[in-house]
């Protein structure tokens, strides 16, 4: 036997393969960048536009309206990049390009290679949030309220919500077939905006009690809630321990629905 | 004795859905209705492998030829843990497909059916993100995609886009991707199909080599040419069960009564069989509809006398087909059926 057939000297660790599955999405993310942020962030950006600066100015919105608006538009842009930077490419690849094979073909388990798609997906939402921010700001001008002084809680209730919908992205992209992709869009994907309290607080929502219940379903309403609570202090938000603990049951239903479909659609 | 490279026991597949298509990268067999016999599907379930024992000695250069839906994607699928079996066992250098996929996984290329590169990264880029995905070093990893793309004949592409690169290009940075690990097994899943004669001989060359150096090598084929050319034993499977495995030389003997030849009538063959049978150095004959099968141990030298008996019985010969013996005829044998 000659030396070319010998064992890798170095076998990989568990975290060095993920780092490098990782590195792969970043570096594919980094060239997409101007049309992932088009994508992901010019809906949000043109509601901010027409609700944030028009029709206050037009006299039909009161200037408090902003305050509700931004954190609303951070989640959407936040839920909306994550889920489809995992779920996008996921349907392609099990749908007919099947590329993602020579990743399930790295010597680490299933798991991790789904893992690791979430952490892509949570790091993706971070940037187009971080992007649409200041840009809102911006546009909206001074916003009664906007405060930044509960930082870490911002960056616990991003990172929760990122994960919620980057483990959504799994179940999606895992479930989906490349032909419903833009029935999931118009089915799934617009109810869960406009009704996921993202334009305005949930309490408000008591003027139709039975849609005040029925959202909870919606994994939007928490993390806009949420963002409420962390940047906007002042606007009716639902308590903070609610809204943590309603992601982390989320997080764990769409991990282990995800994980199975995952599975399934990996294996052939 | 050391281990062989691959050993399978009792191995079965069902799929209770269909199973995915092959030709599309993607592990399983080809539903054909025309095919498989009724007890192959019965109620949604499709057995695409049937008790399966295999071994495949280290350094070893082995065919499993069979037809579409024979079961050899599933075959592979399994051996490189992307399919998990119904029951059975199949170990690959020592590790178990189901219970240490990961040691597996770290000792196996895989070039698919069909090829599936990254398409958001270039040819380097997909040899050199691939070698990360098994822990090797960026700068090792260059050196070797260098190497690898310039035996393949590929080292122009090497910042082209894979989209940018033709189908038998696609295939060679399959190979290169495959080999980038330096695994000790490589599995190719009918690696010819869809290639320009010009690049399968380009292939055939690259698995000599690699074969030359001592790797394990495992091929699906459905040409019999191929396994008999390149491998150092063949299995013949079909409908998921093992028929023969043994040298390609072996098997060869194995095929019936010596060179196949079909007579190709103007009707029916049926009034022909009995007067052909009586001629010195005919074997067998069989009759099927207006081709007239005849196996002979005296090669070509039975035509004559058979065109005469033809038109003896008022039959024009329309063409005539005339095989040696070989894999095709050995498994026409087995199967009664074509092998394409």
């Amino acid at each position: 036997m000659t030396a070319a057939v010998t064992d890798n000297a170095q076998r990989a660790t568990a975290g060095r393969i993920f780092f490098a599955l990782f590195l792969r999405d970043i570096n594919v993310a980094r060239r997409e960048l101007p049309y992932f942020l088009l994508r992901t962030t010019l809906q949000p950006l043109l509601f901010i536009v027409v609700f944030g600066l028009l029709l206050p100015r037009m006299g039909y919105m009161s200037e408090a309206y902003k305050a509700a608006l931004l954190p609303g538009v951070l989640a959407v842009s936040l839920a909306f990049s994550s889920v489809q930077s995992v779920a996008l490419p996921m349907v392609a690849d099990f749908g007919w390009t099947r590329e993602i094979e020579d990743r399930l073909l790295a010597p680490i388990s299933i798991e991790l290679i789904a893992l690791e798609k979430i952490v892509s997906g949570v790091v993706q939402g971070l940037i187009a949030a971080i992007f649409v921010l200041p840009i809102a700001r911006l546009i909206m001008g001074p916003i009664v309220g906007l405060t930044a002084t509960h930082f870490a809680l911002v960056i616990f209730i991003v990172l929760l919500g990122a994960t919620a919908f980057s483990v959504l992205g799994l179940l999606m992209g895992s479930l989906v077939n490349p032909q419903q992709i833009g029935l999931m869009f118009s089915v799934i994907v617009a109810p869960m905006i406009f009704f996921g309290c993202a334009y305005y607080p949930w309490q408000n929502l008591s003027v139709f009690p039975a849609m005040k219940y029925a959202v909870l379903i919606n994994p939007l309403v928490y993390v806009a809630e949420g963002m409420r609570g962390v940047l906007t202090p002042g606007m009716p938000h639902m308590d903070l321990r609610a809204v943590s603990a309603a992601l982390i049951v989320i997080i764990a239903i769409f991990w282990t629905l995800g994980m199975r479909s995952f599975s399934k659609r990996a294996m052939g | 004795m050391t281990e062989p490279a691959i050993r399978t026991e009792r191995l079965r597949k069902v799929y209770t859905t269909a199973p995915p298509k092959t030709g599309r990268g993607a592990p399983g067999i080809a539903p054909d209705a025309s095919r498989g016999p009724a007890d192959r599907r019965s109620g949604g379930e499709v057995v695409a492998l049937e008790s399966l024992d295999l071994q495949v000695e280290s350094g070893e250069f082995f065919g499993l030829l069979g037809p579409n839906g024979a079961g050899k994607t599933t075959m592979i699928g399994i051996c490189t843990t992307r399919v998990i079996p119904t029951s059975g066992t199949a170990i690959i250098e020592g590790a178990d497909v189901l219970t240490q996929s990961t040691l597996v996984r770290q000792r196996i290329g895989v070039v698919p059916q069909r090829p599936n590169p990254d398409s958001s990264l270039n040819v380097r880029e997909n040899l050199v993100f691939h070698a990360a995905y098994f822990g090797i070093p960026r700068s090792i990893a260059n050196a070797r995609a260098r190497d690898l793309l310039a035996k393949l004949g590929i080292a122009e592409k090497t910042e082209a886009k894979v989209m940018q690169l033709s189908g038998g290009q696609q295939q060679r940075l399959m190979i290169a991707r495959a080999l980038i690990h330096e695994p000790r097994v490589i599995f190719l899943d009918e690696p010819t199909v869809g290639l320009d004669p010009q690049a399968r001989l380009g292939l055939w060359t690259i698995l000599r080599e690699l074969h030359a150096q001592g790797r394990t090598i495992v091929m699906t084929t459905h040409y019999m040419e191929e396994a008999d050319r390149l491998c150092d034993r063949v299995a013949v499977i079909d409908q998921g069960r093992l028929l023969a495995i043994d040298t390609p030389a072996a098997l060869k003997a194995r095929a019936p009564g010596g060179t196949m030849i079909d007579l190709m009538l103007d009707g029916g063959g049926d009034g022909i069989a009995d007067a052909a049978r009586a001629i010195a150095g005919v074997s067998s004959v069989q009759a099927n509809g207006n081709t007239l099968r005849v196996y002979s141990e005296r090669g070509g030298e039975v035509i004559a006398a058979l065109v005469t008996i033809a038109s003896e019985h008022g039959r024009q010969v329309r063409d005539i087909h005339l095989a040696p013996p070989s894999l095709e005829t050995l498994f026409i044998s087995l199967t009664g059926r074509q092998l394409t």
